[in-house]
């Protein structure tokens, strides 16, 4: 299945945060950087494991269990709704 | 004075408040009731400057708000401007005039989110709220053209003792015009609210009932629909608000003349504010006297000054301490700790009590509403 973000929430990098951010009505998160490494993945055609694909093509030397951090972290994104299963 | 010991941080919401003119006429509106005394308004071109100036800083989330925004033709020309510099644009209205075509617009010129204010669940009672006829229809009409435009949005009711009774309808209309979030948000007692508060403050058995109500309904929810956030009055609790999230620190108010605020309620103090007509919005925030004048913790009075929870609410709300008590150093008399509590008290044990004082409608002068007995 792939994965969209949820048009209710904007990612956007903010030179005054120093870091990428999601804005929604009234509010907003920081993201730190390998949330935001994950979140800019979504695009609405790539897969959980598209994305993994892809992160670990990014960051060749990552650890060996980035691949299951990503899995938490994308798991977490749903569970707020950042982010929807299309 | 405490700037030095304070950390200034950026002006992250910009609320800009565009007109004090509205249609409607609420009576807890927290616009200042002097009204009629204001200047007139700033032009587009003011404006579009204070938007880059505050986005340069470092803002992000942007309130357009009034009165009602809307009366300003300007408004699509704000949007736009405000959109490309990266902006999260958000209105903030009541959605009188708020046609097709303008909905249309606004998206094309980018704005991200819609709020839309309700007085009430039922015709009848939002139309008497707002004094004015009609409006409930004109609000359903506008809550589905929103959806239909695919903004997000967030339904605001304005909860007082004249409507928390309606709680059940409240919920299933927002359910029915597939609200994302739902602001059930009982009034604070600014403004025309202060004015009216013996009519509006709720009774604690009131608000029991309103909140266990909304948590059932939420239970029963198991993920779907809107979101709802009940916002409960400061008078019932022990501990004040972290007003602002501490004065000068997050937010910036500009006022349809141009002033600027650390709080949309502060003109009421008594200090002198400053305007984007003769100063920069940077140089507001980071040296104007009135920004800096509560900043940190050397203006606390006691028992703040020496109390451990300080950094947690900065001694509350200095608007309420200054209604209240006369004034503006003093401890917010929500705090159990402050020797002026039992003000908030006795407006607790006088709610529901009838009153022979009149409710007063919000008016400018040129509206000509008169002021009505309930
Ligand atoms: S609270 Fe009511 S009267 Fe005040 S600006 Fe909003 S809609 Fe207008
Ligand atoms: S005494 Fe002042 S700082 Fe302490 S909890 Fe009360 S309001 Fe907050």
């Amino acid at each position: 299945m792939s994965l969209k973000m949820n048009p209710l929430y904007r990612l956007q990098y903010e030179k005054a945060q120093n870091g990428h951010v999601l804005l929604f009505p009234e509010g907003m998160v920081k993201l730190s950087e390998s949330a935001a490494e994950i979140l800019l993945q979504v695009d609405g055609e790539r897969t959980e494991t598209d994305i993994k694909s892809a992160l670990r093509d990014k960051f060749p030397d990552a650890p060996e269990d980035m691949e299951q951090d990503i899995d938490e972290f994308l798991s977490h994104a749903k569970e707020k709704n950042w982010v929807l299963d299309e | 004075m405490s700037s030095e010991s304070a950390q200034i941080g950026t002006p992250f919401w910009l609320l800009a408040e565009l007109t004090y003119q509205c249609p409607l006429h609420c009576p807890y509106c927290s616009n200042p009731v002097n009204m009629d005394a204001e200047n007139a308004e700033i032009d587009t071109q003011q404006w579009l400057k204070v938007l880059s100036d505050a986005r340069e800083m470092g803002a992000v989330q942007l309130g357009f708000s009034g009165g009602e925004p809307l009366m300003r033709k300007d408004l699509e020309t704000l949007v736009k401007h405000a959109s490309e510099l990266g902006f999260y644009t958000n209105l903030i209205t009541s959605g009188i005039g708020l046609t097709e075509k303008r909905i249309k617009a606004l998206k094309e010129a980018g704005l991200d989110h819609v709020q839309l204010s309700f007085q009430a669940a039922n015709a009848e009672e939002n139309d008497l709220i707002g004094n004015k006829r009609h409006s409930f229809e004109q609000k359903q009409k506008v809550a589905r053209l929103i959806k239909k435009y695919d903004y997000p949005m967030v339904l605001n009711f304005c909860i007082t003792a004249q409507n928390i009774a309606q709680m059940p309808d409240v919920m299933d209309l927002s359910c029915e015009l597939q609200a994302d979030f739902v602001e059930l948000a009982t009034v604070q007692y600014y403004g025309w609210a202060y004015e009216n508060r013996e009519h509006l403050l709720p009774t604690k058995q009131q608000l029991t009932t309103a909140e266990t109500y909304v948590n059932q309904f939420r239970d029963g929810q198991e993920g779907q629909g809107p979101k709802f956030i009940f916002v409960t009055p400061d008078y019932y609790e022990v501990r004040p608000k972290a007003c602002m999230n501490g004065w000068g620190t997050t937010f910036l108010t500009v006022t349809p003349d141009g002033t600027c605020l650390p709080c949309h309620s502060a003109k009421i103090l008594p200090l002198t504010f400053p305007n984007v007509k003769e100063q920069s919005v940077q140089d507001i925030w980071h040296n104007d006297f009135s920004f800096n004048h509560f900043r940190g913790d050397d203006w606390m009075p006691s028992p703040c000054k020496d109390c451990d929870e300080k950094h947690i609410d900065f001694g509350g709300c200095r608007c309420q301490a200054f209604m209240l008590t006369g004034d503006m150093y003093k401890t917010d008399p929500v705090c159990s700790k402050s020797p002026d509590h039992h003000l908030i008290q006795s407006a607790i044990a006088n709610a529901g009590e009838s009153t022979d004082k009149p409710l007063r409608y919000r008016v400018l002068k040129k509206d000509k509403i008169p002021v009505k007995t309930v």
